[in-house]
């Protein structure tokens, strides 16, 4: 076979070639096993670790264009070296932690943020038959592993005893779980329509993108990625203007860059989710099926750094009520459509597209006048009463009162 | 109104991401030259009409010019020294604005830091040997945006020159 | 069993990102919810009002650039204000036009930077910043053009202005007058209709008529709680009554409110400019007046409509060539004097955004 076709088809010619050199040299069955597997996990390693450096390159780059100025353009040719240079720095900044933070947590946190974006990309397929483990519950699997970030930065805020960083704590558990359910349930729709939980499924079963299929899916997972990433318009956790870095105040050093990275590496496996369940994954002409998997990536990703520098940020009970009073029942109303139509129609012919796309913005109007989430006027903010500022202090009884 | 606002402000952000120039001119390479009248630096200073009345001494709000003269035989003043202090110097001109003899000006640049806080109070040695060199501003002295007194050259080729210069980098265009 | 919980004070301190200054705020809050607010203020007091008393009017001036350090103009104005009402000291008419035309350029840019910061404070990451920053500079550059630096200006003088305008004033003037309202429009784009910016702004830091005028609010403070009163119209200083603007007033007093008025101030401020333009006379821009200048002794107020709000100029002379005591009304630290009874009730987030539409400067509110 030429040069091309190997390329073309490369995960399952490697994979094949290295389980074939491995039991060609005789190794046990486990052996095999073992080997096989920890290729693969330093694999999708060095795939997300050489993707995340060069993300916050292109982020700050790019956020810079909208600001009308140059981003970083001075270390390296095009300021490309920028990465290595933050890296090293971070390295060898002292890392200072509070005496009275709980100094095993303190440490734990930033370790541990890595988890769950790396446990996402084992179920990940990059190819046809490449693919770390296919699970026939890959996305009960990926619902499940996401929701550990939520420990992790609950960690991170309270073990630092300082109550900035608790105040960033609890926000964000707040908003991570509240935004797990209506995510959920748009996932529900995808794996209704595919027949299959498995990621691998769902990606054959996508002749045409579900995104066209399922556009209101796609919004409401698109936003609950979003707040789950804790990116802007929801980056309440670590808000800059007011609670200065919130549940990351106290960690500095490369306990900080763990943080940032692992906030990257979040977002891009939630791209690779997204990717995946709505764009098709790794289907596309021509090129070979990882390049395909990785353009529609960077695609979802440009859109997150889009939303991150247009819009402000949510205040955290508007983002909590929007989570449960808005698209909670927005998607609960989607799947009940959506197993209608593949009850009626399971082989999903085209004209679906024609009835959901409308279904979809009419159901976004009628729902938001019904609940005035989001629309301008009337203001929303309820402003509790503090006696003595707010209303007058009661007079108080003269002494002798008889009770 | 249902996310069209935001949608608006995103379109706004793209447009501007894809066609507007960025407004950073990268110093040091390029520099934005500062205009006649610009209230710089380095103090231009001119010994043959300076007389030592230390008017401009009694008009800084800071006391930063120190000016010590000897009397001469047909009763005038020789300078012995004039010190600018550059550190306290907030070069507000009310020195420049004062002398009633045209002696002293306003410089022209910025770029002034120096390793030795010494060598920032500036005395007549220094002061005359940049004064046949140094363009002085034309702060308070707008008859100066036209002559060029150490080259006696009009200006408008000196204008047109800086804003070529500044054409260059696009500063006045963008 | 009722739940047992402990108010925690959290503070704001001078180190902040978002406090515009060296300015502390003791909140004592309820989970996210404030029940009491204590501002500490005194971190920049750099004795303003006493080194005004051993220096001459001429060199009073430089010194009251440093107060309201966004816009120096304006310090400028008021303070040669009080000092020419003491005096009877004539102003000639180029430069009362040259006045005028710097004030309302000082109004925009001022404008500009307190949307670029108050749209920080919400969370954008600067993009609206950088926008608003872009035609501040080249209102700075119109500044350097005329008096030689773009913040510590020292333009006015007892009498007039410094020096006349250079003749690329007025072109540079028009092509910024042209190119503005555009940028403006821009600016809405991204905030007035922003879903996020209204469900944020609207109803937070709401502040009644009555408490308003009570306290001694003044500017875009009071204008947005909905009463129309501005030093322009009803205290005439200047030639203002030359001109035609009108007095945008906001309905609810939030922050929202605010924002509006200053944007439209912004509008107001453009046709202020453009009949100044067209009107601009020939002539002088200054009465000479000796170096060291005596004032009779009496006291004058001299206040305008500062971007802030009123700044006032309180002078008292004894006759003699430095002023016997110049107190400094700064409209920023008046209009923090509410600032308790605008965050109390609301959530820590709020108290941000509340603080960043009062517009403080911390060099006006420490002097």
């Amino acid at each position: 076979m030429n040069v091309w076709d190997y390329l073309v088809d490369l995960i399952p010619n490697l994979a094949r070639n290295l389980r074939a050199a491995v039991e060609g040299a005789g190794f046990s069955d486990g052996a095999v096993f073992l080997v096989m597997g920890l290729a693969g996990v330093l694999a999708v390693t060095l795939f997300v670790m050489l993707l995340v450096p060069p993300l916050t390159f292109l982020e700050r780059r790019l956020v810079a264009r909208a600001q009308v100025r140059i981003g970083p353009n001075r270390v390296g040719p095009f300021g490309l070296l920028q990465p290595i240079a933050d890296a090293l720095k971070l390295m060898t900044k002292e890392v200072i932690v509070p005496s009275q933070a709980d100094g095993l947590l303190h440490l734990l946190a930033p370790s541990l943020i890595f988890l769950p974006p790396f446990m996402i990309f084992a179920v990940v397929p990059f190819a046809p038959g490449g693919v770390f483990t296919n699970l026939n519950m890959g996305l009960v699997y990926i619902i499940a592993v996401s929701s550990l970030a939520a420990i992790v930065v609950f960690t991170a805020g309270f073990s630092s005893a300082n109550r900035y960083s608790m105040l960033g704590a609890a926000r964000a558990v707040a908003q991570l779980i509240s935004y797990e359910v209506p995510a959920t349930i748009a996932l529900v729709t995808v794996a209704v329509a595919a027949g299959s939980l498995s990621l691998t499924g769902i990606v054959q079963a996508q002749t045409v993108p579900y995104i066209l299929y399922f556009p209101l899916a796609f919004l409401i997972f698109f936003i609950g990625s979003l707040v789950e990433v804790n990116r802007a318009p929801a980056d309440l956790a670590e808000a800059e203007s007011e609670i200065i870095a919130g549940y990351h105040t106290e960690y500095g050093g490369f306990k900080w860059a763990c943080f940032q990275l692992g906030e990257y590496t979040h977002m891009v496996a939630a791209s690779a989710i997204i990717a995946t369940l709505f764009l098709s994954g790794w289907k596309g002409p021509i090129l070979p099926p990882y390049l395909w998997l990785v353009t529609k990536m960077m695609v979802v990703i440009l859109l997150y750094m889009w939303i991150r520098f247009t819009v402000p940020r949510i205040r955290v009970d508007q983002v909590m009520s929007f989570a449960w009073k808005f698209l909670l029942p927005l998607s609960l109303i989607n799947v009940l459509v959506v197993g209608l139509e593949v009850v009626l129609a399971p082989s999903l012919p085209v004209w679906l597209i024609a009835i959901n796309v409308p279904f979809a913005a009419a159901s976004i109007v009628v729902w938001a006048k019904l609940y005035r989430v989001l629309e301008g006027p009337p203001p929303l903010t309820q402003r509790r009463e503090i006696p003595g500022v707010t209303s007058p202090l009661p007079v108080p009884e003269p002494a002798g009162t008889a009770r | 109104m249902y996310g069209s606002g935001i949608l608006k402000g995103m379109s706004l952000v793209l447009q501007t991401m894809l066609l507007k120039k960025p407004f950073t001119v990268q110093y040091p390479e390029k520099r934005i030259e500062p205009p006649r009248r610009f209230r710089g630096a380095s103090f231009v200073w001119y010994e043959d009409r300076c007389t030592g009345c230390a008017t401009c001494a009694k008009a800084c709000p800071q006391g930063n010019i120190q000016i010590i003269t000897t009397e001469g035989q047909f009763n005038q003043y020789f300078v012995d020294r004039f010190d600018i202090d550059h550190l306290r110097c907030m070069f507000c001109g009310l020195c420049v604005e004062a002398c009633p003899y045209d002696a002293l000006f306003m410089g022209p640049d910025f770029e002034n830091a120096s390793y030795s806080r010494a060598s920032l109070v500036i005395g007549k040695k220094h002061l005359n040997a940049a004064a046949p060199t140094r363009i002085p501003s034309s702060y308070f002295h707008p008859e100066l945006d036209r002559i060029d007194i150490s080259s006696g050259r009009p200006v408008p080729e000196i204008r047109k020159a800086e804003q070529e210069k500044n054409q260059d980098i696009g500063w006045a265009s963008r | 069993m009722t739940l047992r919980t402990d108010p925690v004070t959290i503070n704001f301190g001078p180190h902040h990102p978002s406090t515009h200054g060296v300015f502390q705020m003791r909140i004592t809050a309820d989970g996210e919810v404030i029940t009491n607010l204590e501002p500490v203020m005194g971190y920049l007091h750099r004795g303003c009002e006493k080194l005004s008393e051993g220096r001459t009017y001429t060199q009073v001036v430089p010194l009251t650039d440093r107060l309201d350090y966004l816009s120096p103009m304006s310090n400028n104005v008021a303070c040669v204000l009080a000092a020419e009402r003491l005096g009877d000291i004539p102003v000639p008419e180029r430069a009362e036009y040259i006045r005028v035309i710097m004030a309302e350029l000082q109004r925009l840019a001022n404008h500009c930077a307190m949307t670029g910061f108050l749209l920080n404070d919400l969370g954008t990451f600067f993009t609206l910043f950088h926008y608003t920053m872009r035609e501040r500079e080249k209102i700075l550059d119109l500044f350097e053009m005329t008096c030689g630096t773009r913040v510590t200006v020292s333009y006015m003088r007892p009498g007039g202005v410094l020096q006349d305008l250079p003749e690329e004033f007025l072109p540079r003037l028009r092509a910024l007058l042209d190119e503005m309202p555009h940028r403006i429009d821009d600016y809405e784009a991204l905030i007035t209709q922003n879903e996020i910016v209204l469900a944020r702004t609207k109803g937070v830091g709401v502040m009644s008529k009555e408490l308003a005028i009570a306290a001694g609010c003044s500017g875009p403070m009071l204008r947005g709680s909905g009463v129309k009163w501005d030093i322009r119209k009803n205290d005439t200083y200047s030639i203002y009554d030359r001109f035609q603007f009108d007095i945008p007033v906001g309905t609810n007093g939030d922050v929202y409110d605010r924002y509006w008025v200053r944007i439209q101030e912004m509008r107001q401020s453009l046709r202020i400019l453009e009949q100044a333009y067209r009107d601009i006379p020939q002539g002088e821009v200054r009465t000479r007046l000796p170096l060291f200048f005596r004032l009779p002794s009496g006291e004058a107020y001299g206040r305008i409509e500062a971007p802030k709000g009123e700044l006032g100029f309180y002078l008292v002379s004894d006759g003699g060539i430095a002023p016997y005591r110049m107190h400094v009304r700064a409209p920023s630290f008046i209009n923090l004097g509410v600032l308790r009874d605008l965050t109390v009730g609301y959530t820590v987030a709020d108290a941000v955004i509340t603080l960043g539409s009062v517009d403080i400067v911390l060099g006006e509110v420490d002097r």
